[in-house]
């Protein structure tokens, strides 16, 4: 005995992992930064104005968008996934993405050069999304597979929308290819720093909210009894999972399968406690986008794919194995 | 037999003699015996123009062991709900405790009644963490267990009997197990009065009266009030000291089980004739007997035998 638990083992390893996706995220790329110049940038020391430049003006805007958006998506998947009971729910497989993206793009053509816009109109649009979801998971009774049914259709009317703004407002958002994959490349510091601070009262609401979805995870009517507000802690998780999600999708555009593959494997790992699953999905989420994209970046240099691309190649066959995993029980 | 008469289904419950916990005239000012749960010409229903509940006075006795029986769909479940807060009555008025239901706060209603829900699900988790779920009426936003809480904790899963399963996956316990997890999780909630809807479902006839025993006995040491929906009359009979019997949305009958049984309302409730046997050989219908001995058993006869095609 005396072994320490696991979900601090898990935490501890993503945090590795974290740092690790990072220090490699800064070094490596078109042009490489030797660990040395990372060192000596990091303590303040002399290093050469060229790698200084990467450094600042690409490299790490662009790993602190990956972390962010990635510890973003990953909790909001988790928080979604709780209050909804539904382990096929993520951000972008109920819409809260493509809702979020819509609002993005009609921002960018309606009021361009906005830049606190952004993320104000991706919660919006995310909100829009979650509440519509909950609606109708509330209202009819309907099955997990009905949710993620009316998620996909939800997202077919969004992405219609997007596809309609750039046809008829080409020059609305710079980078819209990217955008809709989602993507990292040319995000600038400007572009995170509203997000940040949204992302940051996500975070905290998630955790403060932790405890009381492991009392939901008996059931809405022994919730209840236990003397739990269900419906309002529902609103409230959506809404602070409709805020990380559009802060992510404000900068990194549509990411999808985050928040459906990192708190599954974070689940594995550490059980479903959600006290533990929230900070480590956060930690793993980000360490996982900072890697894909690291990959993304070298897989075929000199081309680079969003990391988008590379998600959705991961994230689809995980989500037809989850489909496979549950079919015996729960989805009906 | 000594026991007073069944108490009609809605005569103004103060009228009844074993009934001196009846609240006064305005319903504000609670006599010595407040009634655990009590249902004041209430009305209900699901679907609007379809009334379902209607002018339904109900009394649960406190510090008793109350079942309340009845085919499916007479409204056993929606009684349980009206008092948890979960349904409110369309009028009339549900108190627990002498305070109304809808007036309480979700966490004050959780310290005053415990809801072993009949939908509970089976969450991935511990015993140990399940049981610390009835903490959460006492606990502060950070959702951590206090000294106080780990006692209570402990304390209730000694009493459930289910403490050496305390770090046993609760989708791996046996049916009887589980039920006894849910109920030390509703004991760790802290409260005089404990609502089961329909606890022993799914368990086999040996778990069924395990879990009865340890809820008799729950009543009997720590007073708790325990009002319960149960099917199976025999267990119902045998445990209760006093019985609702419903139809149709209506109360036809309650009071002490044995004046409720001699009415016969129970019976008339699922068209079946009750039949006291005696273990000791005379057969049925001997001297009356208190119906909880184990001396005694239930056969039940229906009156019309569904006929076969």
């Amino acid at each position: 005995m005396g072994s320490t638990p696991k979900p601090v083992v898990a935490l501890v390893v993503a945090a590795v992992a974290l740092v690790a996706a990072a220090a490699l995220g800064l070094m490596l790329g078109a042009s490489s930064v030797s660990l040395p110049e990372l060192a000596a940038w990091l303590t303040g020391g002399e290093l050469s104005a060229t790698a200084r430049n990467i450094l600042e003006n690409v490299r790490v805007p662009r790993v602190l968008a990956a972390l962010l958006s990635g510890a973003a998506l990953a909790v909001s998947g988790a928080l979604i996934q709780a209050s909804l009971d539904n382990p096929l729910a993520s951000p972008n497989i109920i819409g809260v993405n493509s809702g979020a993206g819509l609002f993005v793009l009609l921002a960018a053509s309606l009021v361009p050069g906005a830049l606190w816009l952004a993320p104000v109109a991706a919660f919006a649009g995310a909100l829009v999304a979650a509440l519509a979801i909950f609606g109708l998971s509330l209202g009819t009774g309907a099955s997990r597979l009905t949710v993620v049914l009316a998620g996909i259709a939800i997202t077919t009317v969004f992405g219609a929308g997007m596809n309609t703004i750039l046809i008829v407002d080409p020059d609305a958002y710079v980078g819209s290819s990217t955008f809709l994959v989602g993507g990292l490349s040319g995000v600038l510091m400007r572009d995170v720093g509203w997000p940040a601070a949204y992302i940051a009262v996500g975070l905290a609401a998630a955790l403060v909210g932790a405890p009381k979805l492991n009392i939901l995870a008996l059931g809405d009517e022994a919730a209840h009894g236990l003397g739990l507000n269900v419906g309002a802690l529902r609103l409230v998780m959506l809404a602070a999972a409709a805020v990380l999600a559009g802060a992510a999708v404000s900068f990194a555009g549509l990411l999808g399968f985050v928040g459906l593959v990192v708190p599954h494997l974070v689940r594995f790992f550490v059980g479903h406690d959600n006290r533990w699953v929230v900070p480590v999905s956060a930690v793993a989420g980000a360490a996982f986008v900072a890697g894909c994209d690291l990959l993304a970046r070298v897989l075929f240099a000199p081309y680079e794919l969003p990391v988008g691309i590379l998600m959705a190649f991961i994230g689809g066959p995980f989500f037809i194995y989850l489909i496979l995993k549950n079919k015996g029980g729960g989805l009906d | 037999m000594t026991e007073p008469n069944a108490e009609p289904a809605c005569e103004p419950v103060a009228a009844a003699p074993t009934s001196p916990g009846a609240m006064g005239p305005d319903g504000a000012v609670p006599s010595p015996a407040v009634p655990a749960v009590e249902y004041r010409d209430v009305a209900f229903s699901y679907r609007p123009r379809r009334p379902f509940i209607a002018g339904l006075c109900a009394t649960v006795e406190a510090g008793a062991v109350t079942s309340i029986v009845g085919p499916n769909g007479c409204g056993k479940s929606t009684l349980v709900k009206l008092a948890s807060g979960l349904l409110r009555p369309a009028s009339g008025s549900v108190a627990v405790k002498g305070r109304d239901v809808g007036a309480l706060s979700a966490r004050e209603r959780a310290r005053l009644m415990a809801v072993l829900a009949q939908s509970a699900r089976t969450p991935p988790m511990t015993v140990e963490a399940l049981v610390a779920c009835g903490r959460h009426p006492h606990q502060g936003l950070g959702g951590r267990l206090s000294p106080a809480d780990r006692a209570a904790v402990e304390a209730a899963m000694e009493r459930a009997g289910v403490a050496r399963f305390r770090a046993h996956d609760v989708r791996r316990l046996s049916g009887g197990e589980r039920q006894r997890a849910f109920l030390a999780m509703t004991l760790a909630q802290d409260t005089d009065l404990i609502v089961l809807d329909e606890p022993t479902t799914y368990l086999d006839i040996n778990a069924c009266h395990d879990l009865m025993a340890l809820v008799r006995d729950l009543n009997r040491r720590e007073g708790k009030t325990v009002a319960m929906v149960i099917h199976d009359i025999d267990l119902a009979l045998r445990y209760s000291d006093r019985l609702i019997v419903m139809q149709k949305g209506n109360v036809t009958a309650q009071g002490p089980t044995g004046a409720v049984l001699a009415s016969g309302a129970v019976g008339d409730a699922f068209a079946m004739d009750i039949c006291r046997h005696d273990r000791d050989g005379d057969g049925f219908a001997g001297e009356p007997r208190d119906p909880r001995s184990a001396e005694c058993g239930y056969v039940l006869y229906p009156r019309e035998v569904p006929r076969e095609e």
